[in-house]
This record gives C-alpha cells, sequence and structure tokens, in this order.
C-alpha cells in the first residue's frame, strides 16, 4: 500500500499528534518565522476565481515559494487598507488598543493546544496585526518601536498573516473569556480582507465564493443538478419510509422559503440531514420552496470579507421577494446563522415585503425575528414539538448515544443553545452531554471552520480538532457515545475526520436526521431502515 | 531582558525627582508643573482617546453571546450573557467592568499524557480584581491631601482600611493589598513561559510603576515619615491653583508624586487605556438584538448582487429541460454582450491599476456589469 500523504488522515497519527509541545521558541516572536509545511496551509485561490468576484492581484503562487510576487506598491496597499478599516470599524481600533496581554485567551484557542505554536494564542495572533498597527498609527509605536510591541511591515510579517490567519477559524471562543472582549474573528477577518488586497487568498473560500455568486451555492450545482439531487434524496425517504415526498422547487405562491447550507445536498451525513427537512416539511403538509438561485445559505464570504458576505446573503431576501414567500426559514448551518443574526439585516433589510413568522401549524409569532423575518430550524421544530404536533417515535433512533456539538457560531454569534437539545431530545432515547466547559458558549470548534476543513490543511484540522475529539472520546468511553449531533454543514463535513482520528468509535450526524427518523409518517411503512438505509436494528454498532 | 528595560526605565524615573528635587530650583518643577502637565496629558489623553473610538463607527452588532438567547416564551433567556434590552447590557457590562465576569470564566488546559484535562483557575480574576480595586480605594483615599476638610466618605474609608489597627500610623489593608497583587501579576508573567513570551518590556513597566508606586507611598507613611502637613499644603496648593512647595518635605516624596504622575501621562497613550475601553467594547456592550431591532450601518453600500436575471439567463434551458418554473421562456434581447461566464470577464487592464482601485476604493468591486 502506497504511503499515506499529508492531506489524508491516515498519514497522521494520534499518539504523536497529542503529544504536543507547548514550550515557546528560544527566540521572541518578532523573530520566528512560521514553518510552511505541508498540512499546515492551504492552496491559493485559482485566478479565474478571484477574476470571477473581481478580486485584485490574481496571479500564480504558492505559500511555499520564496518570492509571493506581491504587487509593487504592496505597503501603501495594506497601510491605506489597514487605515480605512481603522475609520470603518470601531472594534478594530478598541482591540487593537485594549490588550493588556493578560493571557486569558492563550489556552482557550483550540488551535493552539493542538499545535502548541504560540502564535496561535489569540493574543499573539492579534499582535501580529497590532504590531503593525502601533507602528504606523500610534505615537508610542513610533517613538518606542518594539519595547511597546511595534514593528515594522515587511513581507515576513505579511506571510506570517496568511498562515495565521488561516490557522483561526474565527470560533470566538477566545473572545468569551477576554475581560475586553476582544474578538479575535474580527481582527482575523479584517486581516484576511487586508490580505485580499494583496492577491493572497485560499482557494477552498475562494472558489465557494466564486460559485456561489455564480450559481448560488459554494458547490457550484447548477439548478437542473439541484433538482436531481433532491430527488435522489425523495428516492432514498421512499425507500426508507414508503412514503413519496413533494420537492417544491422555485414555487411561486409558497408561503415559506427554506435555505440551508449546500453542503447538505453534497456529502454524507449532511444529505442525510437534508431528508430529514424534507420528511418533516412533508409530515406537516407545510407549504413550502427551495430554491436554486439563493440556493445555499452558508456564506463563505463571512470569511473572505464583510462586502462579499453582503452580496452572497443579498440572494436570500432577493428570492423570497421575488417568489413571494410569507417568511424564510433556515437550515442547520453554523456560520451562515452567524451572517442572518449578526449581519443580514443591517446589510440587506429591511425586509418589509415579508411578514414576521408564523408558524402555521401551532400560530407561535416569532417576535426574535421580527425584523429578519427569518427563524431557525431548531426554533421551529422544537415550536412544533412543545405543541405536540409531531409524532415522534425515538426508539426508532435506538442503539444510538447522542452527543450534541454545539457550533461556534450558533452558540457564540446567536446562543441557540436550548432548542437543539430540545429537539434531540424527544428524536433520541439517550442523550449525554460533553463536559461543561465543552459545550455551549465554550463549546470547541471542528477544527475546520472559516473555510480551513480542506484536506490540504489535514495537520491543522486534527490538531485545531482535538479539544473536541478529546471531549467526545471522553463520552465515549464514559457513557458509550456513538454520534455526534451537529447543527452545521462544516461541523457535519469536518467532525467526521476528526471522530476517526480522536474517536473512531463516533460518527457524525445532524438533528434532523434524528428528528427525521423518529418521525411517523402517514402511510408509511414499517421503519426497518434508516435514513442511511442501514438496518435500525444494527444502528450504532457500526 | 524585557524585564531590565522596565525596570530600567522605572528605576530612571525614580532617579530623576530623587536628585532633582535637592535642587531649590527645581522643586517647583516637580511639585507645581509635572502634576499640572500630566494632569492635562491624563484628561486631554483620554478624552482624545475616546473621541478617536468615538469617530469609528459601529457598522455591525457582534455581540459575542454567552447564553441562551431570546425565543420562544416558554426557553429560558439569559438576558445577561445575551442581553436583548439596555438594561440587560447595563447589566452585563456592570458585572464585567465591577467583577470581571469574563475573567471569573477563566479555565486552565493541560495536556495530560496525550488528553486535554482543564480545570477553573481563579487566581487572575483574584489578583487583578484586588489589583483595579484597591487602586481606585487607594486612589480615594488620597482625597484627603486634596480636601479640607477631608470628606466623610474619606475618612469613613480610612477607618474601615485601617481596620487591623497594626502600627501607628494604622496599616491599610488596600496598599498591602495591591502591593501583594501587583506582585502576584508581575510574577505570573515572568513564570509561566507562555505568558514570558506574549510579554513586551510595556507589560512590565506598569507593573513595576505601580509597584514603586505603592511602595514609595507604604514608605512614607509607614518608614520615613515625611512631613504629612507640607505634603497637604502642597496638594491644596494645587487644587485651588495656588502651587506652593513647602520645604521639609522628603525627596522621596517627589519620587512618588512623579511616577504617578508618569502613571497619569502614560495612561492614554499605552494598554492601560483599557481603563477607557472596556466600556466601548462590542462584543461587550451591544445588545443581541439583530434580528428584532434593525441596527443601521452609517456606510453602508447596497449589495453589488449577481441577480435572478442574470442567473436565469445562464441556466434557463437547464431549468426548462429539468421542469424548474422560469420567469422568461427566451432570454431577454440584449443589445450588448451575451451572458456572464467566467472565462470571458474583462480582467483589470493592468496590475497597477487594480492595485489603484483596490487602494483607493475597496477589495470587491464584483459584477461591474452589474451597475
Amino acid at each position: 500500500m502506497a504511503e499515506a500523504k499529508f492531506d489524508e488522515l491516515a498519514h497522521y497519527d494520534p499518539e504523536k499528534v497529542s503529544q504536543v509541545d507547548y514550550r515557546p521558541p528560544e527566540k521572541d516572536w518578532m523573530d520566528t518565522k512560521p514553518d510552511f509545511r505541508p498540512g499546515t496551509w492551504i492552496y491559493p485561490a485559482k485566478e479565474k476565481n478571484l477574476e470571477y468576484i473581481g478580486f485584485p492581484n490574481a496571479r500564480a503562487w504558492s505559500p511555499a515559494d520564496k518570492d509571493w510576487k506581491l504587487p509593487k506598491n504592496w505597503k501603501q496597499i495594506i497601510h491605506e487598507g489597514l487605515k480605512e478599516r481603522l475609520d470603518k470599524y470601531r472594534s478594530l481600533k478598541i482591540f487593537m488598543d485594549n490588550c493588556v496581554r493578560c493571557g486569558a485567551c492563550a489556552d482557550k484557542c483550540h488551535f493552539y493546544l493542538g499545535s502548541g505554536d504560540p502564535k496561535n494564542m489569540p493574543v499573539l495572533r492579534a499582535e501580529l496585526l497590532r504590531s503593525v498597527y502601533k507602528n504606523d498609527f500610534t505615537t508610542a509605536g513610533k517613538l518606542l518601536g518594539r519595547l511597546v510591541g511595534a514593528r515594522p511591515l515587511t513581507k515576513d510579517v505579511i506571510k506570517e498573516w496568511f498562515y495565521y490567519f488561516y490557522q483561526c477559524t474565527e470560533c470566538r471562543r477566545c473572545s468569551v473569556f477576554c475581560p475586553y472582549g476582544i474578538d479575535t474573528a474580527e481582527v482575523t477577518m479584517l486581516g484576511r480582507e487586508l490580505l485580499n488586497l494583496l492577491g493572497l487568498n485560499v482557494n477552498w473560500v475562494m472558489e465557494p465564493v466564486a460559485n456561489c455568486t455564480r450559481t448560488g451555492n459554494h458547490l457550484g450545482i447548477q439548478p437542473h443538478g439541484l433538482k436531481s439531487t433532491l430527488e435522489f434524496f425523495a428516492e432514498d425517504i421512499e425507500e426508507a419510509t414508503g412514503v413519496a415526498v413533494d420537492i417544491p422547487i422555485n414555487k411561486k405562491g409558497a408561503d415559506i422559503l427554506f435555505v440551508t447550507p449546500s453542503g447538505d445536498f453534497l456529502a454524507d451525513p449532511g444529505t442525510f440531514t437534508c431528508m430529514g427537512y424534507m420528511i418533516l416539511f412533508h409530515a406537516i403538509g407545510l407549504n413550502y420552496t427551495w430554491s436554486t438561485y439563493a440556493s445555499d445559505g452558508g456564506n463563505f464570504g463571512l470569511f473572505t470579507s464583510h462586502d462579499k458576505m453582503r452580496d452572497l446573503n443579498a440572494k436570500i431576501y432577493a428570492e423570497a421577494k421575488r417568489l413571494g414567500v410569507k417568511w424564510i426559514l433556515g437550515g442547520e448551518c453554523g456560520h451562515m446563522w452567524r451572517v442572518i443574526n449578526q449581519y443580514m439585516d443591517t446589510m440587506n433589510g429591511p425586509a418589509d415585503f415579508l411578514e414576521v413568522p408564523k408558524s402555521p401549524l401551532t400560530g407561535t409569532v416569532f417576535e426574535n425575528a421580527r425584523s429578519t423575518k427569518m427563524i431557525h430550524i431548531t426554533e421551529f421544530t422544537s415550536d412544533l414539538i412543545k405543541h405536540k404536533k409531531l409524532k415522534l417515535d425515538p426508539s426508532r433512533n435506538r442503539g444510538l448515544k447522542v452527543t450534541f456539538h454545539d457550533s461556534c457560531n450558533p452558540a457564540r454569534a446567536m446562543g441557540i443553545l436550548e432548542e437543539p437539545r430540545y429537539v434531540i431530545r424527544h428524536a433520541v432515547d439517550e442523550f449525554y452531554e460533553m463536559p461543561p466547559n465543552t459545550i455551549r458558549e465554550q463549546t470547541f470548534c471542528c477544527g475546520g471552520g472559516a473555510g480551513l476543513g480542506t484536506d490540504e490543511n489535514m495537520e491543522m484540522r486534527l490538531r485545531g480538532g482535538m479539544p473536541r475529539g478529546n471531549a467526545v472520546k471522553h463520552v465515549a468511553e464514559k457513557h458509550g457515545v456513538n454520534r455526534l449531533a451537529a447543527m452545521c454543514a462544516i461541523d457535519r463535513a469536518t467532525l467526521p475526520a476528526v471522530c476517526e482520528f480522536w474517536a473512531p468509535e463516533v460518527s457524525v450526524t445532524g438533528i434532523h436526521e434524528l428528528v427525521g427518523n423518529a418521525l411517523v409518517l402517514e402511510g408509511e411503512k414499517e421503519r426497518e431502515v434508516n435514513l442511511r438505509l442501514d438496518p435500525i436494528d444494527e444502528q450504532g454498532q457500526e | 531582558m524585557k524585564v531590565v528595560y522596565a525596570l530600567v526605565a522605572v528605576a530612571a524615573l525614580l532617579a530623576l525627582p530623587l536628585v532633582g528635587a535637592q535642587q531649590p530650583g527645581l522643586r517647583a518643577l516637580f511639585g507645581t508643573i509635572v502634576p499640572y502637565v500630566a494632569l492635562a496629558l491624563f484628561v486631554g489623553g483620554l478624552i482624545y482617546r475616546v473621541l478617536t473610538w468615538a469617530k469609528s463607527p459601529v457598522p455591525f452588532r457582534i455581540t459575542t453571546t454567552c447564553g441562551q438567547q431570546k425565543t420562544l416564551d416558554w426557553i429560558k433567556h439569559d438576558e445577561i450573557e445575551n442581553p436583548t434590552t439596555t438594561a440587560g447590557v447595563i447589566g452585563r457590562m456592570a458585572l464585567e467592568i465591577l467583577f470581571f465576569r469574563s475573567l471569573f470564566r477563566n479555565t486552565s488546559a493541560e495536556n495530560y499524557k496525550g488528553r486535554l484535562v482543564y480545570g477553573s483557575t481563579k487566581w487572575l480574576w483574584l489578583a487583578g480584581l484586588a489589583f483595579h480595586w484597591c487602586f481606585l480605594l487607594v486612589l480615594l483615599r488620597h482625597l484627603r491631601f486634596f480636601a479640607e476638610p477631608v470628606p466623610g466618605f474619606v475618612l469613613g474609608m480610612q477607618a474601615v482600611d485601617g481596620f487591623m489597627e497594626i502600627g501607628v500610623p494604622a496599616v491599610y489593608v488596600t496598599g498591602v493589598v495591591l502591593l501583594l497583587a501587583v506582585t502576584f501579576l508581575f510574577l505570573r508573567r515572568v513564570v509561566s513561559p507562555g505568558l514570558r513570551y506574549i510579554s513586551l518590556p510595556s507589560d512590565y513597566f506598569p507593573l513595576f510603576l505601580i509597584g514603586t508606586i505603592a511602595s514609595t507611598g507604604i514608605l512614607l507613611r509607614h518608614f520615613i515619615r515625611t512631613d504629612i502637613v507640607g505634603v497637604k499644603e502642597l496638594a491644596m496648593g494645587l487644587v485651588t491653583f495656588q502651587p506652593n512647595v513647602p520645604d521639609g518635605v522628603h525627596p522621596l516624596f517627589f519620587g512618588h508624586l512623579f511616577l504617578v504622575c508618569v502613571l497619569f501621562a502614560y495612561l492614554p497613550f499605552s494598554k492601560l487605556t483599557h481603563m477607557a475601553g472596556v466600556f466601548f467594547s462590542p462584543t461587550r456592550n451591544l445588545a443581541n438584538s439583530n434580528r428584532f431591532v434593525r441596527h443601521v450601518n452609517p456606510w453602508a453600500k447596497p449589495a453589488e448582487i449577481h441577480s435572478y436575471a442574470k442567473y436565469e439567463d445562464e441556466f434557463r434551458e437547464k431549468m426548462i429541460q429539468a421542469g424548474i418554473p422560469v420567469e422568461r421562456e427566451t432570454a431577454e434581447e440584449k443589445p450588448k454582450k451575451k451572458k456572464a461566464k467566467a472565462d470571458d470577464k474583462p480582467k483589470a487592464d493592468s496590475k497597477a491599476e487594480a492595485d489603484q482601485a483596490a487602494a483607493a476604493d475597496r477589495a470587491a468591486p464584483a459584477d461591474k456589469e452589474e451597475k
């Protein structure tokens, strides 16, 4: 057998990866350079993708090269770009000025815990930018230089930014612990915007952005392709349940537009979650529609720039308006909900052509979405369950011992903590929590968020996934947990690898896969297989 | 080395008045001019700082939510950790500023044989809280030098602070705790390799500075016993704008005073500015109410959207074939170019031009044809 390469899981050994050396290097952090070893960085954006979305300085280059072919006036571009962002974002100024380097954030970062690289301490990650800010924009920095942590901008600094701003998943865990609420996600986002100006981007982010611009989803699925995907799901649903479900697409006159991350169309186990939605909507007779134009709630624009985030997100309201729906329902996704909760209304609202979401079955008016007109599927489903509108048979999930991974953004940029738990508890018999400091607002990232979940970044993904993996392993040993539920498409794409590596007895599921399996449908046949088409009696034994 | 830089700086700053105040001509400088200048820098600097922050808008509500959101009425909402109202925000900020809520959450992670284990760690929180509160109380206690008669609350504070009645005059607990807390904060910086690695000379400097201020203060009260009446005269002279530097005040007092002046003058231009900045942090001082109260970004620009019409133009035939509803059966007559495909996008004329555009405007001109 050929030896596994750096972008394959088998290349790494948990015994070795888990032995992390936390001793900092001898040399000062300003005098060390990142080690661009394969497995720790992401391939640069292809020129065609940058050109398609109109980003500057598209060119062929590689982080492994000595010369990154920066544009001639790169220094000026960064200086002016930073100035512009300081003027536009109070957050940036505050976060640059206030850090006292108390170090409370240091061991909160999954990348630091998994790699031991001190520049993955949130404080130093921010310091990479702060040092340039001090040098260019503060009197103390200009007068006292290194004594106050200022340093001039060099090409090596740019390389460092690229390396470490793409070793941050913008999960905001550090921000929970910071006494000044300094949010590294904000620093990383604006840092990446600066790098964009120099044409330094990663393809794992930019290709989805280009795809999403053109086809409406990150995967580049064209309308007819989306339709056949959903038809394929419907076939599997029929095989498992004996019930044929409708697939309303781009349907004018629907009450509700449903938007979910496109990851749910492509890869297991996200696909099973997608089937779960379809079963649920069928069961309650919801007058809804899919959209091919706004076929992604996920938004890799968030990992690119505020402007790109806005442009991609704008399609959802535009499509809701075109189709004439009353309100919007959003699927299980992490960063999508950060965009919807913290940016959507400000960027693309007011959505005054929509109605305040009201459940057609329970009559519940979702006052908490009075302005955005968009609610989360677990808000919707937990309300249905509370009002006994669903007939759930948790025994169909027998054999599954489930734990729940709070996804970073729903937890720390929204606070949707109880709804998913409520739904899971009604869909399964056995549910166990991971340790308190690894869930809810203190949840650990999967290690692949913010556009880092690609295979060439495997080493960092596994390292970043170590804290989560350890916590999963803990409940697997303690309670026999064998399923990790997550309401995020990136989780469903990256946690399988994390689990396989750190807790091989556990596999990943979405919440509505559990719901879809438990839901008793009118006219269904006896359920012998689940949505994975695996025998129900053998669940959890794989 | 970084520690040494900071130590030397503080030592030099202390030596300056110790030597200088021996010279009759310079006593007025250290006793009157320096305090006024320091105060001006402190007030002016902080105002400047706050105005600089205020000048930049808050485009988005990026609250870090640390508790359950407001949602269905049967789910208990955490108004403090995930506030939706001004009252909630005030509660959250009060907990943060008065009791260091976020630091209280602190945990320590350890890699034990390849497994991460976590423990609660409250030492930083405790030392930080002790340090800041004692500093404030010590500062307020000093009002007795600046007011005649001494306000009742200051006398009350003194009585409580000296409740242990050790020594004559009584030792103030706050002074001792302040010194202990500063010592702890310094030691953790040098003992922990990670913290030592992230620490700058400008992190050690304020610790030495404040430590020296506290030490000289305690020395002046208990050991060297300067002429306290003279000190009061000097202080009263300063607040009544009738500066007067009496003889007989110990040179160490000028050292104490000078370092306090340095601290005040230094504060707005350093990380100590967090004293004001903590109030402005957008992840803490904003309500998480975006979904029901619209937040407006003053510099917002409308989205440059890839329109449905263009999308349908590109995929119409496939959509019709697949039986997906369309707006138009055929493409609209187009006078100009046909459709947008990845490959025939116009490229920027030259790199230089693209650079300029990027620097002048923003990095996302997106689809120019849209406009």
